[in-house]
This record gives C-alpha cells, sequence and structure tokens, in this order.
C-alpha cells in the first residue's frame, strides 16, 4: 500500500527553531546566526561587533565547534555571557543542539545573542535554530567562486561579509563581481566589504545590524 | 556530514507515517532531494542501513528523486537550470533570477506492508 507523504524532511527541527525564536521574542533577544567556512573570521567578526556595540546594547554569544572551547574562551574575556556547544562530530548546529544551550544563556539579560555556527559551508544552511538573520562571511583568500560552489548558503543570506579585504592587493579576488554574482541569486541580500584587522567596513556592518534589531 | 541528522529525521518521519497506518513494514521509501541541498543519496543510504536496524522500516528500499536546481529570470519570465559557473539567464543575458527549484528535501511517499 502506498502512502502519499509529501512532508519535509527537516520538518522536526523546523518545529524546534520556532520553539526557540518563541523563546527570544518574549525576551525582546535578536539573534544572528553567522556561519562561514572555518577559518574565514567568525569569532573575529563576533569580537569586533561586541567590542562597537559596548555600552550600546547588551550582547550574549553561543559558539558552536565540533570540539575545544578556544573561541569561547576569546569571547569570555570580552566580559560578555558565552555558551559553548560542542557538537561532538556534527558538522553545524540544529535546533535542538541550541534549544539544550538556552537554559544556560541568560536571556532576560540580553538584547542580542550572537551564534557562532559551526565552519562549514554546507550543513548549516539547512538547519535554521530560530534565528532573526543569517549572517555569511566569506573571507578573500577562499576565492570569488564560492557562491557558485555553495548556492543555498548565499541564496539563504541576509547578509554577506567579504573578510580580509586588507589582502586584496595580494588576491585574485574580484569584490564587484562577487557581489553581483550574489545579488543575482538573493534580492534582499547586504553585502560588506570588511576587515577585522584593519576594521575597515566594520562600523558599516555593525550600523546595519544595530538598524535590522530595531526593527526586529 | 549533515546526512546523518538528515537520515534520522527521516527515519523518525517514516515510521511515524507508518504507525499512523498501522503497518507492520515500511518496503519503500520515496524521497526527492533537491541538487542545492548537497545531501548525497549513498550517504543517507549508508546511515539508513545502520540507523533503521530493528525497526519497521528495515531493508526498506530508498528511491531517490533528485531534482536540478532550477532558476526563473526576473526579465524574461524564462525557466532554466541553473549553470555551474554561469548564473546568467541563457535567454535574454539577464542576471537578476529568482531560485525556483533545487532546495526540496521531503518524503514524497511510502509504501508499506
Amino acid at each position: 500500500m502506498e502512502i502519499k507523504v509529501v512532508k519535509d524532511i527537516l520538518g522536526a527541527n523546523e518545529q524546534i527553531a520556532q520553539k526557540n525564536r518563541q523563546l527570544f521574542d518574549s525576551h525582546h533577544v535578536f539573534v544572528v546566526n553567522v556561519m562561514s567556512s572555518p577559518g574565514a573570521g567568525k569569532t573575529s567578526l563576533i569580537l569586533e561587533t561586541i567590542k562597537r556595540l559596548k555600552g550600546k546594547t547588551r550582547v550574549g554569544v553561543v559558539e558552536g565547534d565540533i570540539s575545544s572551547s578556544l573561541d569561547a574562551e576569546a569571547i569570555g574575556k570580552e566580559g560578555v555571557p558565552v555558551v559553548q556547544i560542542n557538537t561532538g562530530g556534527e558538522c553545524h548546529l540544529d535546533a535542538n543542539m541550541t534549544s539544550s544551550a538556552l537554559p544556560s544563556v541568560p536571556l532576560k539579560d540580553i538584547e542580542l545573542l550572537l551564534i557562532e555556527n559551526v565552519g562549514n559551508l554546507v550543513c548549516p544552511a539547512e538547519f535554521t535554530l530560530g534565528e532573526n538573520i543569517r549572517v555569511l562571511i566569506s573571507s578573500t583568500p577562499e576565492g570569488d567562486d564560492k557562491p557558485f560552489k555553495y548556492p543555498l548558503m548565499f541564496h539563504q543570506a541576509d547578509a554577506v561579509l567579504i573578510n580580509k579585504v586588507d589582502l586584496l592587493p595580494y588576491l585574485k579576488f574580484d569584490v564587484d563581481a562577487f557581489s553581483k554574482t550574489i545579488r543575482g541569486i538573493n534580492q534582499k541580500v547586504k553585502v560588506f566589504p570588511i576587515s577585522c584587522t584593519t576594521g575597515e567596513g566594520i562600523d558599516q556592518w555593525v550600523s546595519w545590524l544595530f538598524d535590522q534589531m530595531k526593527k526586529g | 556530514m549533515h546526512e546523518l541528522s538528515i537520515t534520522q529525521s527521516m527515519l523518525d518521519l517514516v515510521l511515524g507515517e507508518a504507525e499512523k497506518a498501522e503497518a507492520e513494514s515500511v518496503a519503500k521509501i520515496n524521497l526527492v532531494i533537491g541538487e542545492m541541498t548537497g545531501v548525497v543519496g549513498q550517504c543517507v543510504q549508508f546511515y539508513f542501513d545502520f540507523l533503521s536496524k530493528g525497526t519497521a522500516a528495515e531493508g526498506a528500499l530508498l528511491n531517490f528523486k533528485v531534482t536540478p536546481t532550477t532558476a526563473k529570470c526576473r526579465h524574461c519570465a524564462k525557466k532554466f537550470e541553473l549553470g555551474e559557473f554561469d548564473w546568467t539567464c541563457p535567454y535574454c543575458k539577464g542576471n537578476n533570477i529568482e531560485i525556483v527549484g533545487g532546495k526540496e528535501l521531503f518524503v514524497e511517499s511510502i509504501e508499506v506492508e
């Protein structure tokens, strides 16, 4: 006997993500899912963002890594609450892992939660966590062909940050062509060329993020 | 690697549907997987064989329908498959396109006994 199903395989994740979102909304916490390949600058971006938002808004961080708490320690030094999730081999965070970490996150004391996903351009694209926006960092040494290789990630991002633009003189990376490619498949995306080393573009990114928070 | 959690979710979904239908076993699972998801059928099969052991879905045949990444041009409204390194419309050369297919990841139907 054949049974018609037509149900999304990740429907269960989506349901938990919606519950997470309700919890965030009830605490008026704006949530950002930060994704990139390993080494593109997720932790550096979070650190720079925290520094610039000091005194303006209260930030919390969830750190997703396969193992180790190195990134969480670096962020903890900035004096913001940070919770580490070790996925124990899983290549992405999912809504359930996020949900399990939330009792340790002081939601009533923060207004912005930055979730650093596991470094990976494939798997995190499939799993929503309950976030308000998705931010993708693509760094110049990775090459400007990444949208073609990981279209889903670029298609779904609310903002793409081109990090390490201070290295552009040494690399073949066409910022205009790269931005045009992404905008071709993602009309809503904001593109920010930045450098966490020199600070270029970070103010623009933080100002945009702040605007998104105000909009909710 | 996302295939492990995807396969587990798929198996939970299938077992839930089989139970609702009061079926004894699942013979076949028809899946639709968009090319853009990067989900590899062979990996799903590998994890499925392991995860389904001892369940009503053990030994079920997995049938994969892979849907290509399809775009629709916002200028001329024509549909086309997205090229590997060229995201312009083959008809009008416009580069303002909408992804309309290739993100699917669902269980279409199951065959139970």
